[in-house]
């Protein structure tokens, strides 16, 4: 099934890459786009459909208020412009997936045009370009059976769910992007890293690309390196998680890269992304072009959005993901590096609460991403899951602060909060953390330690300092790890002056 | 602009409607005469007046996202040729491994 392809590095050598980028995106409105059926995913088949849904005659839609106006945030949200008027259109099609024989969309007068989103992507930005973000409804499930890969072709037949016919959806397209070279696979998960960030800021989808309430499809080809003028492109399908889109595409362009290297030419076709084997093969071949003899809608009335509308929906847009992350970075004095680490953990929003509570944003960084990284990763849950909160994480760093433990003293605190045992403070009064910081007792240590070691004293009486450590370490043993290097260095170091 | 009897046998093949030759050259002329008819419309529309797509001088109809009772499953289905596992069961869509 693997065509053969070239080297990534050889491919890129020889050919820039250009890409566009189509993502569905299903809105969490609680009925469907045009019925009062629920709009929920994983229900019985077949019990979520009423006459509208499944286009019987005599059926009329009614449009979904809510999808409209998450349709208008979205497009807010990518600096788009709002249509002052617009209108849905049937796109006609034969396929089982629908019973009406077209699926309501919008075709030349998208709701939302003309917008764009700035990228990083490892420290150079990249400007994606919006085409447009149209509303339009989602289709039902195929199952095929038969065949011995479940896919459409082989099957002996196929079996329909209507359940998510109806769904409302936004369709999000991309100008062609150019310049992105070797990064072209990068750039395209960043932007769909990107929208399901904002999607999920403006809390109009649940952005869940498993269960296809967020997809992609690819769009790439490839054209010599310096040339203008477009080569043919595949659009690539099925491709269903964020590691995939990167996956599919740098496949893609090998793929291309070594036809054309051969001195043959990429067809220009759809093509099914095979997850398991990180291979593509080509879909349903397109003979003619396709011919949807898209018409007005005349079932549903115009879509005009007034300015005071517009205006009010922009109003409620939440802070958005890339100004939130250059608020902070000032803030908290980050570096790119710092805050990026914190983004990849998603770590921001329980290091916001940490700093709220109290802590400082380097202490509460260094906590996240350290030691609470670390058991987030051996639990296999996401930071915020873990069984402390920032409120206590703050309390933590408290105690450092005011000399009450010190560092693996806290690691100590933190696994007590995280079995259960209280608050920082009961952990550090339940187990006895505390550091001595009684001058007697830590002097009375500091002299057994001198008395126990004269060779190394008498070392750092001729000035060797390094030596100190030696008799730091037998200190902090003595005190079973509860005192404060700092200090005990400090009387270490007056004693043998 | 004479619509040909290419021209319908395209129209056919989009609708899933098999026409004979002999239809289409009956049908290819009597379908030339109402987009005739029609196309006299575009005479008397001066550039100002704008290709009506809706008859009603409305805009914004919108329900509340509020939902409501379905069909029963087994109402639904009740309709169908053919069904499996609650689902619609349809013929084979594509010939073969294309």
């Amino acid at each position: 099934m693997t065509a053969d392809v070239l080297g990534y590095d050889e491919a890129l050598a020889a050919f820039d890459p250009v890409l566009g980028l189509e993502v569905h995106v299903e809105l969490n409105t609680a009925s469907k786009m045009f019925c009062g059926c629920a709009n929920a995913f994983g229900g019985e088949p077949n019990t979520q459909t009423c006459p509208v849904c499944l286009g019987l005659p005599g059926s009329l839609p009614v449009v979904n208020a809510t999808a409209i106006e998450s349709a208008i945030r979205i497009g807010l949200a990518l600096n788009c412009q709002i249509a002052d008027w617009c209108r849905f259109a049937r796109k006609n099609y034969f396929y089982p997936d629908m019973t009406k024989d077209f699926q309501t969309s919008q075709y030349d007068e998208p709701i939302a045009f003309d917008g764009w989103v700035d990228l990083d992507v490892d420290g150079e930005t990249f400007r994606i370009e919006i085409e447009r973000a149209h509303m339009e409804e989602d289709a039902g499930k195929l199952v095929h059976v038969g065949g011995s890969t479940g896919r459409i072709g082989g099957a002996e037949y196929s079996l329909v769910d209507y359940n998510r016919a109806g769904t409302p959806l936004v369709e999000i397209v991309t100008r062609p992007i150019t310049g992105t070279g070797a990064k072209a696979p990068q750039v395209a998960k960043a932007y769909v890293s990107f929208l399901r960030d904002l999607m999920l800021s403006l809390g109009v989808s649940d952005v869940r690309m498993e269960q296809g309430s967020l997809r992609c499809d690819a769009n790439v080809s490839l054209m010599p390196r310096g040339a203008t003028q477009f080569g043919l492109r595949t659009e690539t399908k099925n491709v269903n998680s964020l590691r995939s889109v990167e996956r599919a595409l740098t496949y893609e362009i090998q793929r291309q890269a070594a036809v054309l290297s051969g001195g043959g030419k990429v067809h220009q076709e759809t093509r099914h992304w095979h997850e398991d084997g990180g291979y593509t093969t080509p879909g349903r071949s397109k003979e003619q072009a396709e011919d949807y003899r898209y018409f007005p809608e005349p079932d549903l009335v115009p879509v005009a959005p007034s300015r005071e509308w517009v205006e009010q929906l922009r109003g409620t847009l939440p802070e958005l993901p890339a100004v939130r992350r250059a608020r902070l970075q000032g803030e908290w004095g980050f570096t790119d590096l710092e805050l990026q680490d914190a983004v990849n953990a998603g770590a921001l929003d329980v290091i916001e609460a940490t700093v709220a509570a109290g802590a400082s944003a380097q202490a509460a960084r260094k906590w996240w991403l350290t030691e609470l990284a670390r058991r987030a990763n051996e639990a296999g849950v996401e930071l915020g899951e873990l069984a402390i909160t920032p409120e206590q994480v703050a309390q933590v760093q408290a105690l450092v602060d005011a000399g009450t433990v010190n560092d693996k003293l806290a690691r100590q605190v933190i696994e007590g909060v995280l079995a259960g045992e209280g608050s920082p403070a009961d952990v550090v009064a339940g187990r006895g953390l505390a550091v001595v910081s009684d001058d007697g007792a830590l002097s009375a240590a500091v002299d057994a330690a001198i008395a126990a070691n004269p060779d190394v004293a008498q070392r750092i009486r001729e000035g060797k300092l390094q030596a100190a450590g030696a008799l730091i370490g037998a200190v902090m043993k003595d005190l079973r790890g509860q005192a404060d290097a700092a200090r005990v260095r400090e009387l270490v170091l007056a004693r043998l002056a | 602009m004479a619509l040909t009897a290419a021209d319908v046998a395209r129209l056919g093949e989009l609708a899933r409607i098999r026409l004979t030759d002999d239809e289409l050259a009956h049908l290819a002329p009597q379908l030339d005469v109402i987009l005739e008819s029609v196309a006299s419309v575009a005479a008397v529309a001066a550039a100002d007046v704008p290709p009506t797509s809706h008859a009603l001088p409305l805009t914004n109809v919108f329900r509340a996202d509020v939902v409501t009772p379905s069909l029963r499953a087994e109402d639904v289905l009740a309709a169908a040729p053919a069904v499996e596992d609650g689902r619609f069961r349809v013929p084979r869509i594509l010939a073969e491994e294309s």
